[in-house]
């Protein structure tokens, strides 16, 4: 159902995480919510270091859905959704990605701040 | 702070002993870090205490300098030379004035009875020919008549181009004068009044001719030229317009009298105790090498880099030295201006209603004397500190005390002149005198300012280096922004599920 890649790489402390949409009824959904892009205020983030970033961020993560399944967890910053850059675009552009209804699986690449000690913590 | 202390007492240590011997050789540097030698002067003002000064009879005072100095001022006295051009441009003025008069006279003089009756068109003529004469007159005047600003190395060439033009004009009228009407004795005297006329027209438009090219043209800004005193580095930057060399260097020099601050030789070395400590390196001995030319600044070059490898705390010692400094200044300073505000609460002015008391009366001269007292010695002290004291006599700071009290004005009005050492201008008395400036540029002195001139003006003991750029040019565009379009809204926090 759901997987958890874990694959790490050094220099960039990423993670990718795939997560399988569950159907609810007529929508896909994911189970987290998203806040920030170029056209948000990016001094209300709470979860960024670097308070002009304009970013996505993951903002609330549901219980149980697919998104805590498959190891997001909020503050992370969403790099890319299935090869697509997330960096640089709008909110709305952002949802859009993420809700494409003839997919099925998202593949993300989130960076996290404490990732790196999470990274050393679990290859001690 | 032990450290501090160590260095400063080396350093008086070594001052101390510059200052207590005796024999300097001639033209040594004469100011060190305290100078004494203020004391030699008569005027000893403020000071009741003796103190030994460290001059033997070969040494030369601050003051014989200055004597020096304004001896060389005063000896560029004002010459004949100077009055030469203008008395020209003077005459040939006159000259071309008084040339449409002549021509109406002389036909009345000499063969009057011959004219063909003139009424009014030549009455009318005789209007007109009086006010443009008094036009011409009231404008040369204005323009032309003044004292010249500068006596310049080379020929001014607008001036004197349009003074050959004059004369050329001038000459030619009279020549065809000659021919045409003195020796046929022309009869037709309204021709000539119209002749007349037509030489004012003519003089009018070669004034014109001259305000544009002497005053109007160098209105517009054309270059900046940064000017930098080779002394101590004050430099500014303004802008001139399309001049020779020679009239920038005028306007220049013009401008340097009231904005640059004065010049102060005394405030310009290291202190002798930190530069000395630098040149105590090593001696290069070269055994027996006769041509050793090309030797030599290998030699020196070898020398240089090997003491500035060296480590030496001069710099340490130099940046204690300005804290000490400045602390001094501040704290003479402070004694001064609460003197001078003190010694200030001692007079007023008087008022109608005091006359019912009688107290003495004092004009400003006396008032003054009795106010100085108290404050002359932290004056002197602190003129001496900032090494201003040879700019400023007793006799000056009383006149400039007679001043402020007459005018109403505050101790710290009244201190604005010796806190801040003030434009060149403030400090010489009489202007009479030329001042003695040379144009040193490797161009001919009455070209046109260029993109990237430059030329100095020196004068004895420094120099001023003028570098001229082309102002750029300016494009400017416009942009029209409604003012029904500046609206607002709130940023942005959405969150969205997904």
């Amino acid at each position: 159902m759901v997987s958890d890649t874990d694959e790490t790489s050094f220099l960039l402390f990423q993670q990718r995480i795939e997560i399988h949409k569950l159907r609810q009824g007529e929508n896909l959904i994911l189970g987290f919510s998203i806040g920030g892009g170029i056209d948000q205020d990016p001094g209300q983030n709470p979860y960024s270091e670097d308070k002009s970033d304009k970013g996505i961020y993951v903002t609330r993560v549901s219980e149980g859905g697919p998104a805590e399944v498959a190891g997001l967890h909020t503050g992370d910053k969403i790099m890319q959704v299935n090869g697509w850059d997330m960096t640089m675009v709008t909110h709305d552009q952002a949802r859009k990605r993420l809700t494409k209804k003839n997919e099925d699986v998202v593949r993300l690449l989130v960076t996290r701040t404490n990732l790196e000690n999470v990274v050393r913590q679990s290859m001690q | 702070r032990d450290r501090r202390d160590r260095h400063r007492s080396k350093s008086r240590d070594g001052s101390r002993g510059d200052k207590s011997v005796t024999i300097q050789a001639p033209g040594d540097p004469l100011l060190d870090n305290e100078s004494t030698r203020g004391d030699e002067r008569d005027d000893n003002w403020g000071e009741t205490t003796t103190v030994v000064t460290g001059t033997s009879e070969h040494s030369v005072s601050n003051e014989d300098l200055s004597r020096i100095a304004k001896d060389v001022d005063e000896s560029a006295a004002p010459d004949c030379r100077r009055y030469l051009g203008p008395a020209l441009s003077g005459a040939l003025g006159l000259f071309a004035f008084l040339t449409p008069v002549a021509f109406l006279l002389l036909p009345q003089l000499l063969w009057r009875d011959d004219l063909d009756p003139c009424g009014t068109p030549c009455e009318g003529l005789y209007v007109s020919l009086a006010f443009k004469l008094l036009v011409l007159l009231i404008a040369s005047w204005a323009l032309f008549l003044r004292p010249p600003r500068a006596a310049l190395p080379r020929v001014f060439v607008f001036r004197s181009l349009l003074m050959v033009l004059v004369f050329l004009f001038v000459a030619s009228y009279w020549l065809f004068y000659g021919v045409r009407v003195l020796e046929p004795r022309e009869r037709d005297y309204r021709g000539i009044v119209e002749y007349a006329a037509s030489l004012v027209d003519a003089l009018l438009f070669i004034q014109y001719l001259a305000i544009v090219l002497l005053e109007i043209r160098q209105i517009q800004p054309a270059f900046s030229v940064k000017v930098v005193r080779t002394t101590d580095g004050a430099s500014k930057f303004y802008n001139v317009g399309h001049l020779s060399i020679q009239r920038a260097a005028v306007w220049i020099l013009e401008q340097y009298y009231s904005d640059f601050p004065v010049y102060n030789p005394a405030l310009l070395n290291l202190p002798k105790s930190i530069l000395s400590k630098k040149m105590s390196g090593f001696k290069v001995y070269s055994l027996g090498e006769e041509n050793s030319t090309n030797n030599s600044t290998g030699q020196s070059r070898a020398m240089i880099a090997a003491a500035a490898r060296r480590r030496d705390n001069s710099h340490n010692e130099y940046y204690y030295e300005e804290a000490e400094m400045d602390r001094r200044v501040r704290k003479r300073k402070a004694r001064l201006v609460v003197a001078v505000e003190e010694a200030f609460t001692h007079i007023k002015r008087l008022q109608a209603e005091d006359q019912k008391n009688p107290r003495e009366v004092m004009d400003p001269r006396e008032a003054a004397q009795a106010i100085f007292a108290s404050m002359a010695r932290a004056m002197q002290k602190y003129l001496r500190t900032t090494r201003q004291q040879p700019f400023h006599s007793m006799e000056g700071i009383l006149q400039h005390l007679q001043f402020c009290i007459s005018h109403d004005m505050t101790p710290k009005a009244f201190l604005e002149r010796y806190l801040t050492p003030g434009p060149t201008v403030q400090y010489h008395k009489d202007n009479t005198a030329g001042r003695q400036w040379t144009l040193v540029s490797e161009e001919p002195v009455t070209s046109a300012l260029r993109e990237g001139v430059v030329f100095a003006l020196k004068r004895l003991d420094f120099s001023l280096v003028v570098t001229a750029r082309r102002i750029p040019f300016l494009q400017v565009r416009e942009e029209f922004v409604d003012p029904k379009s500046h609206k607002f809204v709130m940023r942005l926090q959405s969150e969205t599920s997904v």
